[in-house]
């Protein structure tokens, strides 16, 4: 059979890695070819001007601004979410202690679980128009609840102040679901008789947490950590939708900013790849810095 | 999912611009053909046939699917159609022109008529500055389809070339006539005995008046607060002469800060400070303040001469909708008070390179017949630059008062392009700027330094083309 392996091999990856190659290698290159050029986007022609787009870009106080409101979802979406995802699942799988030996979840959890997901099963633009809702200053449900108990009412997306953490915290809750259950199903295979020691040894909740379940669940916390910061690089979506970096660019990002020189308010795609290159090593630096200060020796249950 | 999200908008940034067979050849900006030219439909010009129309050649139309929907390009293409019945007529609507089309044009193959409208618009600078616009002048000199002895020019209301125009080139055909001014319900105002104010300071009073009985006297869509930067510049061209916005729209240092401009923020920081404001309009989008200002929550709100047919499902029986002009500073204004701004909009283009260049422009002849522009403003409620196209048209409450307070208006009105010069200095810039402003976050004086620092930064902006008009 030995000989027969490399016609398998080769039939079963050629396709992937070559439409790989086209459709995502192939772009990435061209836009560095790009980011060196004048281009305007609708005509074959454009001139090479050298890095003159990353002289602009090092000016451009609008690309700063919106790296900076990146460098805070960076900064915050991460430990945010994964702190509630690590919350929930430790809840959900073995936060009931009441009556029983052994070790379960509170009550319900299987319902929980299927609420917590519910966000990630809802396309961004959706979450976007519902949330967008939920802020409305005069008719919105939490204007209202505010409304109905005594406290002021602030106009939220409207406001440069709030509107940036209003963005921010729609995404930390459209996002802990799947962490959610990431974490429970990495939480299951903890093996039980772990945490039933532990619960003769007397540890409390907190300590179970912080010296049994993450030091065991470590590899997937990396793996969540490095997927939301790239997501909080990210933001796009939810930022075009729910306030279009506004209001005086308060809530602007990187994403949003290549987008909107590039088709929005002008049509440089030149100087858009430019920002598109700077952010595919952003984004790049920030997956392996992730990766490096989160390495840890590996667990194995024998 | 953001991670795919991430992939595709960098590919969808140009990068992935072009079929996966010019990826492979070579970049994304190697791909177009100049080579092509010489496969472009021509037929023979003749009196019956000036634009030289190949009679069975292919047509392809985009129409950006937004207010006026594509039911009245689908009249038009089958009026097109009953002239040239060999003709292919392909049809195509979206709401995202520039991401459709931006490959084609790259490619050298784009459609040979693009209603290049909506938020996903394509800057027209950047495709004027790239020569990508066929140029109209041959369409202007060609004579009407059913108006007999004149040219399709002669049969344009007053100013309706001159907003395509770049560089004295008409390039760009607004195919609506817009007035811009400040809308509130008749049926309201009737009710509480209120009339509106022709000058500034009898505004303030009625404001006065209105939050007495409870409504707000304004409302606004703070996520595009540029709605507002409207009667603003209205008031402040009313105060000081036209030659307020030709120095705009030349972007002259200082602009922005004309006396005239000072007046004017100054006067509509007014209805800030007072709290005329609905609460919370900082925070509402153009359809939601709209919708509040149709529920009778606010008493005027700013917009275009679309507003009517964009409210159409939410206005209540009988709101009765109507436009007037901003009002008068004082009687030391230019221009009286009737003058209001009307101009051009909804721009249909043929691109340079289009197959069929002779069927886009007879296609815009079509359109600009006595038949195709009364079907349009039958079908979508709207006027278009043909003069007399309303004539035995049933006109809706607003657009009739939109009409009236045009022919009030008459030689005094007026216009503003820096917009479609530069859309990134209305979009981004000012637009950012009314927000500050009208949310009381900043005075007047901040606010025109906000404008004219956008200004003088695409001034300064060597990658960006500019352009100057004379009046």
């Amino acid at each position: 059979m030995r000989h027969g392996k490399y016609p398998l091999i080769v039939t079963f990856l050629v396709p992937p890695v070559l439409l790989y190659v086209i459709f995502v290698v192939s772009p990435y290159l061209q836009a560095f070819q790009i980011s060196t050029t004048d281009w305007l986007g609708y005509s074959a022609e454009a001139d090479p001007v050298g890095l003159a787009n990353f002289e602009t870009l090092l000016h451009d106080g609008r690309v700063w601004n919106a790296l900076k409101n990146n460098a805070l979802l960076l900064a915050i979406v991460p430990v945010l979410t994964i702190g509630l995802g690590l919350f929930f699942a430790t809840m959900l799988s073995m936060g009931g202690r009441k009556g029983r030996a052994g070790v379960t979840g509170v009550r319900g959890t299987a319902v929980y679980r299927m609420v917590y997901f519910f966000p990630q099963v809802l396309s961004v633009v959706i979450i976007a128009l519902l949330w967008k809702e939920v802020y409305h200053p005069n008719s919105g449900l939490l204007n209202g609840a505010l409304r109905a108990v005594g406290l002021p009412a602030p106009t939220w997306l409207g406001d440069p102040r709030t509107a940036f953490w209003c963005v921010l915290a729609v995404m930390v809750w459209a996002n802990v679901g799947f962490y959610v259950v990431l974490f429970g199903a990495a939480m299951s295979a903890i093996p039980r008789d772990i945490y039933e020691a532990v619960l003769l040894d007397g540890a409390s909740r907190w300590t179970t947490l912080r010296r049994i379940t993450i030091p065991l669940l470590w590899d997937t916390v990396q793996v969540a950590w490095i997927y939301l910061a790239i997501a909080a690089l990210d933001g796009f979506i939810l930022i075009q939708q729910m306030t279009n970096g506004g209001p005086n660019f308060s809530s602007d990002v990187i994403g949003l900013r290549m987008y909107e020189t590039a088709f929005g308010s002008e049509s440089k795609f030149g100087y858009a790849s430019a920002i598109g290159v700077v952010l595919f090593f952003l984004t790049l630096s920030v997956a392996v810095l992730a990766l490096r200060a989160a390495r840890r020796d590996r667990i194995e249950y024998s | 999912m953001n991670r795919r999200d991430i992939l595709r908008r960098t590919a969808a940034a140009g990068l992935l611009a072009t079929p996966a067979a010019g990826l492979l050849a070579g970049c994304a900006t190697g791909g177009g053909g100049d080579d092509d030219a010489g496969d472009t439909y021509k037929g023979t010009k003749s009196d019956q046939n000036p634009l030289g129309v190949k009679e069975d050649a292919p047509l392809e139309v985009v129409i950006f699917n937004g207010g006026f929907g594509e039911e009245y390009a689908k009249a038009h293409e089958a009026m097109y159609k009953e002239k040239y019945p060999k003709a292919e007529i392909k049809h195509s609507a979206t709401q995202e022109i520039n991401k459709t089309l931006q490959p084609r044009f790259v490619d050298g193959t784009p459609p040979d008529v693009v209603n290049n409208s909506g938020a996903g618009q394509i800057d027209f600078n950047g495709l004027v500055s790239q020569n990508a616009i066929a140029d109209l002048g041959d369409l202007l000199n060609a004579p009407s389809l059913d108006i007999p002895g004149k040219t399709v020019k002669d049969t344009l209301l007053p100013g309706a070339v001159e907003v395509g125009s770049y560089d004295g080139k008409f390039l760009v055909l607004n195919y609506t006539y817009t007035a811009y001014g400040i809308w509130h319900s008749t049926k309201l105002f009737a009710d509480r005995g209120w009339s509106y104010a022709k000058t500034w300071d009898e505004h303030i009073a009625l404001c006065k008046q209105i939050k007495a009985a409870g409504i707000a006297p304004w409302t606004y869509a703070g996520k595009h607060p540029r709605y507002m930067s409207w009667p603003l510049i209205a008031t402040a061209i009313k105060f000081g002469g036209p030659s307020v916005a030709t120095a705009i729209d030349n972007l002259e240092p200082n602009a922005w800060k004309s006396d005239a401009m000072k007046a004017a923020a100054d006067a509509w920081h007014q209805i800030v400070k007072d709290k005329y404001i609905l609460d919370g309009s900082p925070g509402l989008d153009h359809v939601q303040s709209q919708t509040a200002w149709c529920q009778g929550k606010a008493a005027f709100i700013s917009c275009g001469s679309w507003l009517e047919s964009e409210q159409k499902k939410v206005t209540p029986e009988g709101f009765n909708m109507t436009i007037q002009p901003t009002p008068s500073l004082g009687s030391g204004d230019k221009l009286p008070f009737e003058a209001i701004r009307g101009t051009a909009g909804e721009p249909f283009m043929v691109p340079a390179k289009a197959k069929n260049l002779a069927g886009g422009l007879e296609y815009f002849r079509v359109m600009l017949s006595k038949k195709g522009a009364q079907d349009f403003t039958r079908k979508v409620s709207s006027l278009t630059i043909v003069a007399g196209s309303t004539e035995g048209v049933d006109l809706p409450f607003g657009l009739a008062s939109v009409v009236k307070a045009l022919d009030a208006s008459g030689s005094n009105g007026f216009n503003w392009v820096y917009n479609n010069y530069y859309r990134k200095l209305e979009r981004e810039l000012v637009d950012a700027a009314c927000g500050e402003f009208f949310s009381g976050r900043i005075g007047p004086a901040e606010f025109l330094d906000q404008c004219q620092k956008g200004a003088d930064s695409i001034a300064q902006d060597s990658s960006i083309k500019k352009y100057k008009r004379t009046a």
